[in-house]
């Protein structure tokens, strides 16, 4: 019984982590109609970038914040200047973000090397928290708060502010939207680049757990595809229940049948597209 | 059909070519047409059909997973091993095929992405079959395998021109056939092509299994070339290579892809020689290519041909 609530907590873990990278792999996906083969990237950009800010600050805060908003800066630029000339053509744009995670991948080997490594824990949240007799890292459960009041947010701007607005009406449709006055290249890049961010969050915030290794980027990102194909491309709603199906799925996956876990995920996405080609939220 | 010429003449020099060359120019080659098979098989989806797959290495490492595994382990003959790395490369096909042929455009990327992905995670995972992140090594090789009377890489080169000239002959046909056009009918208009009559999913899936067919057969040949198998032949990385090799040589023809491959199996050899940073060199390809020739080398060509 324990056993089975540890690994329930930690596949909650899983899928905290999986939101917040998901999460930013769905809204590109639901403005821009990008497949972003690149975002892996942006999650292993992060987690090196806080490493090397971490290492000459000591301070995670700042680490945090500057690989953040670095990211930002470098996915506004992967959409200013080169998937904004491919605009509404989907392969070429694939293509383009197959590209940059190829020089991603290969830049971020040459200059910080292949060792592994982890980030440092907060020192307040080292420790563990006990209830009766089961023992939880309490950084586990503060990644999971975290990815809770994340997800709270997107969905607070989406749905109850004028940006959110804007947002919903690029979606549902781009021309109609930029005849409405919205300056629809400016809402792409914003939400490209605040997906990049999310995931550069995402991965500083399993940075203390899961760390930075070689092929970190290629090792996620097909879980975060699975996520959004379960929850339907492009729906917030989606991509949150897509994640707590995966984390869970995967860890229990992972503990129970170690030698096919990527069948053990790869199921549900069979039985869901049979059902529902588009995902469970997604519109077709 | 200007192609004709084109291909005669390359044709000629890859038949009267090989005995004056190196033996190191003549695996490079004969590493070309393996891939060049390899990439057509997938043009059969991407340029044809308008499938755009990203697992398609699967079925390549696949079948040559299965050669390695029987002619290691199993210690199996050699038509034991090259029809069953066939069937099961194809059989698999057939299986995702089920599952992929209904979706179309961005889903059926990240589809075969995914499983493109289990594959690979298998390979990488299932260590007492498959060795690992060893991979498995000692295939036996070919002439040994099959008997041959005569040994050495001219000879290799041969049999490999010969799988190739067939296989592209059969592909030849299929994309000239009714059932060809067909598809290319689905690539620009599925919705006319259903309202004609045309069981569209049917098609797609039986394209999806020529497609991993001809991918298993190029699997087998590539088994035996290398006498090595290991999980980055089936990797995102492999598959996106593959991506780009029908994408540079011209998607919607068979002589683009084999110009891809071509292009893409020689800068990897001898970029390779020189620096470590053949994904970064890749990447950059990447993101030129879709700038300079995004419908590829061999449509540019004939683009400019059709205009002069």
């Amino acid at each position: 019984m324990i056993y089975i609530i540890t690994q329930f907590l930690n596949g909650l873990f899983s899928a905290a982590l999986l939101f917040l990278i998901a999460g930013g792999l769905t809204l590109v996906f639901g403005v821009m109609r990008i497949v972003n083969i690149a975002h892996g990237s942006f999650y292993m950009l992060g987690v090196y970038v806080a490493y090397t800010v971490i290492a000459r600050t000591d301070s995670l805060l700042l680490g945090t914040i500057a690989a953040v908003l670095l990211v930002a800066a470098v996915g506004l630029a992967v959409e200013r200047l080169f998937l904004r000339r491919f605009a509404s053509r989907p392969l070429p744009q694939m293509m383009m973000t197959m590209g940059f995670a190829l020089v991603f991948r290969d830049a971020a080997f040459m200059i910080w090397g292949g060792d592994p490594f982890t980030l440092p824990y907060p020192a307040l949240l080292a420790g563990s928290v006990e209830t009766r007799d089961i023992v939880f890292p309490a950084y586990r459960l503060f990644v999971m708060l975290v990815a809770a009041v994340v997800g709270l947010l997107l969905w607070v701007l989406n749905e109850h502010t004028l940006i959110g607005a804007k947002l919903r009406a690029t979606v549902d449709d781009p021309e109609m939207a930029a005849a409405t006055g919205i300056n629809v290249a400016l809402v792409s890049g914003g939400v490209f680049a605040a997906g990049a961010a999310l995931a550069a969050f995402g991965g500083v915030m399993g940075g203390p757990i899961l760390g930075g290794y070689a092929g970190m980027d290629l090792d996620l990102l097909p879980l975060a595809f699975v996520v959004v194909i379960i929850g339907g491309m492009g729906s917030l709603k989606g991509a949150l229940v897509g994640s707590i199906a995966v984390g869970l799925i995967d860890n229990f996956g992972k503990a129970l049948v170690p030698e096919l876990s990527y069948f053990t995920l790869f199921a549900p996405m069979v039985i869901v597209l049979a059902i529902k080609p588009t995902g469970l939220y997604g519109r077709g | 059909m200007k192609a004709v010429p084109f291909v005669a003449v390359i044709l000629v020099m890859l038949i009267a070519g090989p005995p004056f060359l190196a033996s190191y120019w003549v695996g490079l080659l004969t590493q070309m047409l393996i891939f060049a098979l390899l990439a057509m098989s997938l043009d059969v989806l991407l340029g044809y059909t308008g499938l755009p797959s990203l697992g398609h290495a699967g079925f390549f490492g696949v079948a040559a997973y299965a050669v390695a595994v029987l002619s290691t382990t199993y210690h199996a003959g050699f038509w034991t091993c090259v029809m069953s790395g066939i069937l099961i490369g194809t059989l698999l096909s057939t299986l995702l095929g089920l599952l992929v042929s209904h979706v179309r455009d961005v889903y059926f990327l990240m589809i075969t992405l995914a499983s493109g992905m289990v594959l690979w995670g298998l390979s990488y995972r299932w260590i007492p079959v498959t060795g690992g992140d060893n991979g498995i090594s000692g295939i036996p090789r070919l002439d040994a395998h099959a008997g041959l009377p005569f040994a050495g890489p001219v000879a290799f080169y041969y049999v490999t021109l010969l799988v190739f000239v067939v296989s592209a002959s059969l592909l030849a046909l299929l994309v000239s056939s009714p059932f060809g056009f067909t598809l290319r009918g689905i690539r620009e208009n599925e919705l006319r092509m259903k309202s004609l009559g045309f069981n569209t999913w049917l098609h797609c899936w039986v394209s999806y299994i020529i497609a991993g067919a001809f991918a298993s057969v190029s699997g087998v040949v590539w088994a035996y070339y290398n006498g090595f198998v290991s999980p980055t032949y089936l990797d995102l990385t492999a598959s996106s290579e593959l991506f780009l090799m029908v994408t540079l040589g011209g998607p919607g023809t068979l002589v683009g892809p084999v110009i891809g491959a071509g292009a893409i199996v020689l800068l990897k050899n001898v970029i390779s020689a020189y620096t470590q940073r053949w994904p970064l060199i890749l990447g950059t390809f990447y993101i030129i290519t879709m700038f300079g020739a995004p419908q590829g080398l061999w449509n540019l060509g004939r683009r400019r041909r059709a205009s002069s």
